[in-house]
């Protein structure tokens, strides 16, 4: 065995993430995962609700009231935009997974089209809500 | 000559069932996907209601749940979500735990705790609409 195939290499991979910034696709891509995780933990909220309405009404009527507190309507906001993201990016996943829309004018262009839908949906869902 | 020494030990079965390094084929990616399609449609349904039962009373509520339309909706979105949240969760674990023996903790641990979970939340919609 050659001397320099010994020798350790200390030198980033490439992309370094610390040094390399990363382009709208790779965030689309990292942020499908972590609003993966925010609704993950939104099914505790989800179990929340059935479960109280199961239980008794002081309990649900609890629930209820800490879901229209400042700080629990803050967390809703986030369920909603994180939900709404995941489902809309899911769809472009779907679609690539038929091969189409790979190549990156498309990907750089369907990455506005995901982040206006999710969006919109995010903010139709609470006006509705709050005007109806 | 070692696609020859392969093929000697390896049933060509294998290979057909699409088992690689992982000792799994295409089924969770598949399920993955399913699970995918079938939340579109499924949560949009959920936000919907969560639009419109918004500040129900308890009562309002479980008559609302007590609909056998939205109660086997309801426990669809049960299972199919928490059944992509598990793979989901699966597949960050497996990307970023490194250990062998903490990932199985972990793994087991999840699917437990979802398991769990959408029990709980199934049992506590029959509950609400078998009670009438």
């Amino acid at each position: 065995m050659s001397e320099s195939s010994q020798k350790k290499i200390d030198r980033p991979t490439s992309p370094h993430l610390q040094v390399y910034r990363l382009p709208l696709t790779a965030l689309m891509s990292i942020t499908h995962r972590a609003t993966g995780v925010v609704l993950i933990l939104g099914t505790l909220l989800v179990a929340a609700f059935l479960i109280s309405a199961a239980t008794s009404e002081p309990i649900y009527n609890m629930v209820m009231f800490a879901a229209g507190s400042k700080f629990g309507k803050i967390i809703l906001l986030l369920w909603t935009a994180a939900l709404y993201f995941h489902m809309c990016n899911g769809i472009r996943h779907l679609v690539w997974d038929t091969g189409a829309l790979l190549e990156k004018g498309a990907a750089m262009r369907t990455n506005y089209i995901v982040l206006m839908f999710a969006f919109v949906l995010t903010a139709a869902t609470w006006a509705c809500a709050y005007l109806f | 000559m070692s696609k020859h020494s392969d093929s000697k030990f390896i049933n060509p079965l294998r290979k057909a069932k699409g088992l690689g390094s992982a000792h799994h084929g295409t089924e969770s990616w598949m399920a993955m996907k399913v699970t995918a399609i079938a939340n579109v449609p499924l949560l949009m349904w959920l936000m919907y209601s969560i639009v419109k039962m918004h500040g129900a009373s308890h009562g309002e509520f479980t008559a609302w749940l007590a609909n056998p339309v939205n109660a086997v909706l309801m426990i669809l979105v049960i299972v199919f979500a928490f059944y992509h949240a598990v793979l989901g969760a699966q597949e960050i674990v497996e990307d970023y735990i490194h250990c062998k023996c903490l990932k199985m903790v972990k793994l087991i641990g999840q699917k437990l705790f979802f398991v769990g979970l959408g029990v709980a939340c199934i049992f506590s919609v029959l509950k609400i609409a078998l009670a009438g």
